[in-house]
């Protein structure tokens, strides 16, 4: 399984990075989500895919009574996964301002700073 | 020692208080440090001059091997003593010269710290202080070459001594270290002492030529003298201290100081002597063109410097005992020339020699003390300079290298020299009184004072050469040939070589004198055409070259379109990683599908699907919504592979993302499509060798474990020590808790600034 998320993982890096060179800004953040998704899902990936043993412990035991999977990822993924909203809502909301301010979505238009 | 060195330093931080507390007589308060430095170091002249070596040590950076240690034996107590005993002069000098000027302070402390910078570099004995010390000293150059720097000559001629001195810097470091790579040590000491044999190690050619072109650019060889001239654009006191006495002399001290361990080389010896000796002609020749009292001065230092520098080659017992004698007899005459040519600019308001005549009779002082020291400048007895000469011919006629090259060269300068020294310090005063703007009067005693004690020290040197010859020189000539030379100065030898040349260059002297004045138009002429082929010339395309390619790059790098600077950072990223993944691990592509289980396939085709629509839907709300299912299958994927947590904040977050972009995005205009149909395929193009990439390194990375992961301690301490069943939780709020705490601060300055953009609006003034 991991090496079918290679694959989809590659493409969604290259769907993002084709989206974030568009000219339009609105794409630039749809760019930006990908990437977040796609960073987020190679982490967890390449530590290792494992089905059904969740890093728990059970009710009355010490230590996991069986092998589980790697929790470190899991909890880097976590805090990522908030980060990335953060990002994103400061990031569509500083887009939205732009717009209003300078009156276009056109990123090459944005090339100044006094516009 | 380290008092010594530093004490300069720390006056230099009192320097513009007490300028502002004592006004005027501030000089005098100053030089009282050099003087007790000057003091200092002659107590310490029986020791070294018996043979000892004092050594001191303080740690610095001990990890590094970097130690402020220092090292006094004859080299360096002879470079000392000059430093501080016409540094003394210079601060009384300068006080008169600068009366009443804005920035006295400012310029009393640099001087002060270059002072304390330059005796660093001839006292250390460790070769990464001496490099700190030797850039000091060409920082505090640049300060002070550009200290009228409302100046535009000011400015630009400090930049230009700064770059070249900074350049060679920068080779000396690369040299200074290939030499503790070789020499085993960074401590001069050790190096010198050691039988480690420098000359036969593989950086020998390297470390010589990186450390040589440190040196020819601080002491203005050719062909980076151009600097050294312009720097005249500095105040009098500091071209007479920094630009002929000092400075200029650190990378002739270094040579000196390395010439026991390298001298013996090849390339030392052909470079030192052939540049030295071009330098030398070169520099009289300049001399004896320029007519601005300055330039001449500068030039025939650039001369000296040559010469100190042909003499380290040459390498004999007689050419130490030249270069010993020549430094102390051109620090002296060459200190006092400048001072004087500070004080005739001073009272006749121009430095055009040209100008100048007849001014005996309003300068009495300093006519006697620019006579004497002229006197020693062109060679004659009983001065100093008559013996520092006869010993350069003694030395030269020795040359084992080019003997006969070198001796016409060193005649036909010290010719030139004598002209010269007609110029400055006969043509003035002398003959029919001259047009100058201002009408000439005598210097106070703070500016004749300097100028009389030094011509006068040449004097006293030239009748009693007992006290340089014994005190001073022996042992710097000891540290110089890296064994003791037995030797006797005197200014009778009896009718030998040396006083014939010496005879001889003095009638040719007398007779480009008195062609002086004729020769001025046609030698301008000459200089001009040469200019234009000049090593100057070449500096300045270099700057216009710089300018040119930093200015093209701005152009293109930052073109201020955001896709341009992407493009470029993706693309490096994926050459760079592309090539050492290709390079160092091959190519690699598999794919295992046996163990897939059909419901796990169709997420991942239908995430695949949902980034594809979303790259190709003109739709907005289709894009958005798009996301969401995307998102939706990478929550499904965290569920299925172990990492419920995951799965329930993605689904969390992705509910709230679509919510948000619904809310705003329709407040923006379409989904335009602005790019052009290359541009399309250009930023494809990008976008397939990036995910590609991505995809090769992760079926590469699948199989490596450079170490073991640090998980079991988490898991196993995860209920003991923290007392959670969900270690993933434990881990987030227990063990990495501050991680945490930061990210709830980036969640809530990031919910700042949306409500800040949201809620408050700028007033936006419609006054245009």
């Amino acid at each position: 399984m991991e090496t079918l998320m290679a694959y989809v993982i590659g493409t969604m890096f290259g769907s993002a990075v084709y989206m974030l060179l568009r000219r339009s800004i609105v794409k630039l953040v749809i760019g930006l989500m990908i990437l977040s998704n796609a960073a987020n899902l190679l982490i967890f990936t390449v530590a290792g895919l494992v089905r059904g043993a969740p890093p728990l412990i059970t009710e009355g035991l010490l230590e996991p009574a069986t092998a589980i999977t790697d929790p470190l990822p899991q909890a880097l993924v976590l805090t990522a996964i908030v980060i990335s909203f953060g990002v994103l809502s400061f990031s569509v909301v500083l887009i939205h301002r732009a717009y209003e301010v300078v009156g276009t979505d056109d990123l090459d238009k944005m090339k100044d700073t006094d516009t | 020692m380290l008092t010594a060195v530093l004490s300069g330093f720390a006056l230099a931080i009192l320097a513009p208080w007490l300028t502002g507390l004592f006004k005027d007589r501030i000089g005098w308060l100053l030089a009282l440090l050099p003087l007790g430095l000057t003091a200092y170091f002659i107590s310490h002249v029986p020791a070294v001059s018996n043979g000892q070596v004092v050594l001191q040590s303080w740690d610095w950076l001990p990890g590094l091997g970097i130690n402020l240690s220092f090292m006094l034996d004859g080299l360096s107590l002879l470079f000392a003593l000059l430093i501080s005993f016409i540094g003394t002069f210079i601060l009384i000098y300068a006080g008169s010269y600068l009366r009443g000027h804005r920035y006295l302070g400012r310029f009393y402390a640099i001087i002060l710290c270059f002072m304390a910078s330059m005796l660093g570099v001839v006292l250390s004995d460790n070769l990464i202080s001496l490099f700190v010390f030797w850039e000091l000293t060409s920082i505090t150059s640049y300060l002070l070459i550009g200290f009228d720097h409302e100046k535009n000559n000011a400015r630009k001629y400090a930049l230009q001594g700064l770059l070249v001195t900074f350049a060679g810097g920068l080779a000396l470091m690369a040299g200074l270290i290939m030499l503790a790579m070789a020499g085993g040590g960074y401590q001069f000491s050790e190096i010198l002492a050691s039988d480690n044999d420098l000359l036969t190690s593989s950086f020998t050619v390297g470390m010589i030529l990186c450390i040589l072109l440190g040196a020819f650019t601080k002491s203005a060889q050719f062909p980076f003298h151009f600097w050294l001239p312009n720097a005249m654009a500095a105040p009098t006191p500091v071209s007479a201290y920094l630009h002929s006495a000092t400075m200029v002399k650190a990378g002739v001290y270094l040579m000196a100081r390395l010439n026991p361990a390298l001298g013996e080389h090849p390339l030392w010896t052909t470079l030192l002597c052939s540049v030295g000796a071009f330098t030398m002609v070169l520099g009289a020749y300049r001399a004896y063109s320029a007519t601005g009292i300055k330039k001449v001065l500068a030039y025939s230092t650039v001369m000296a410097l040559g010469t100190l520098t042909m003499l380290i080659g040459i390498g004999t017992d007689h050419a130490m005992v030249a270069f010993a004698s020549f430094l102390l007899a051109h620090s002296l005459y060459k200190g006092a020339l400048f001072m004087v040519a500070g004080i005739l600019d001073h009272s006749t308001g121009t430095k055009d020699l040209t100008l100048m005549g007849g001014l005996r009779r309003a300068m009495p002082l300093t006519v006697i003390a620019a006579s004497v020291a002229g006197l020693s400048l062109a060679g004659l007895p009983p001065l100093f300079g008559f013996v520092a000469k006869e010993a350069l011919f003694e030395a030269v006629l020795g040359a084992p290298w080019q003997g006969a090259a070198l001796l016409v060269a060193a005649v036909g300068s010290s010719a030139l020299l004598i002209a010269v020294a007609g110029s400055v310090a006969v043509k003035p005063f002398w003959g029919a009184p001259g047009d100058t703007p201002r009408v000439p009067h005598e210097a106070p005693l703070g500016m004749w004072l300097g100028p009389m004690v030094l011509a006068f020290t040449s004097l006293l040197f030239g009748l009693a050469l007992y006290v340089p010859d014994t005190l001073l020189m022996g042992a710097a000539v000891t540290s110089v040939h890296g064994a003791p030379v037995d030797f006797h100065l005197s200014l009778w030898h009896g009718v030998n070589w040396p006083l014939i040349l010496s005879f001889g260059s003095l009638i040719v002297g007398a007779i480009l004198y008195a062609l002086w004045r004729s020769s001025r138009a046609p030698l301008a002429r000459v200089n001009e055409r040469l200019s234009r082929f000049g090593p100057e010339a070449g500096y300045f395309c270099l700057m216009k070259g710089l300018v040119w390619v930093s200015e093209w790059q701005t152009r293109v790098l930052q073109n201020g379109l955001v896709r341009s600077y992407m493009i470029v950072l993706i693309m490096t990223t994926v050459l760079l990683t592309g090539y050492t993944l290709l390079s160092q691990h091959g190519l690699y592509i598999t794919l295992e599908i046996s163990d897939i289980t059909f419901y796990e396939a169709g997420i991942a085709l239908l995430m695949v699907a949902s980034v594809g629509f979303v790259i190709l839907t003109r739709s907005r709300l289709g894009a958005v919504a798009t996301l969401g299912v995307l998102g939706f299958s990478v929550a499904l994927i965290f569920i299925l592979f172990s990492a419920p947590d995951l799965g329930i904040t993605q689904i969390l977050v992705e509910t709230l993302t679509v919510i948000l972009l619904v809310l705003v995005l329709f407040k923006l205009p379409g989904y335009s499509h602005y790019s052009k149909g290359y541009q399309v395929w250009r930023d494809s193009t990008v976008a397939v060798l990036f995910g590609l990439l991505v995809t090769l390194l992760m079926l590469s990375a699948f199989d490596v474990r450079y170490f073991e992961s640090i998980s079991s301690y988490f898991i196993q301490a995860s209920y003991p020590e923290a007392h959670g069943r969900n270690i993933v939780n434990v881990i987030l709020v227990d063990f990495r808790a501050m991680d945490t705490l930061g990210e709830i601060f980036v969640l809530s300055i990031a919910a700042l600034g949306v409500f800040s953009m949201l809620k408050l609006r700028a007033e936006v003034p419609h006054d245009a």
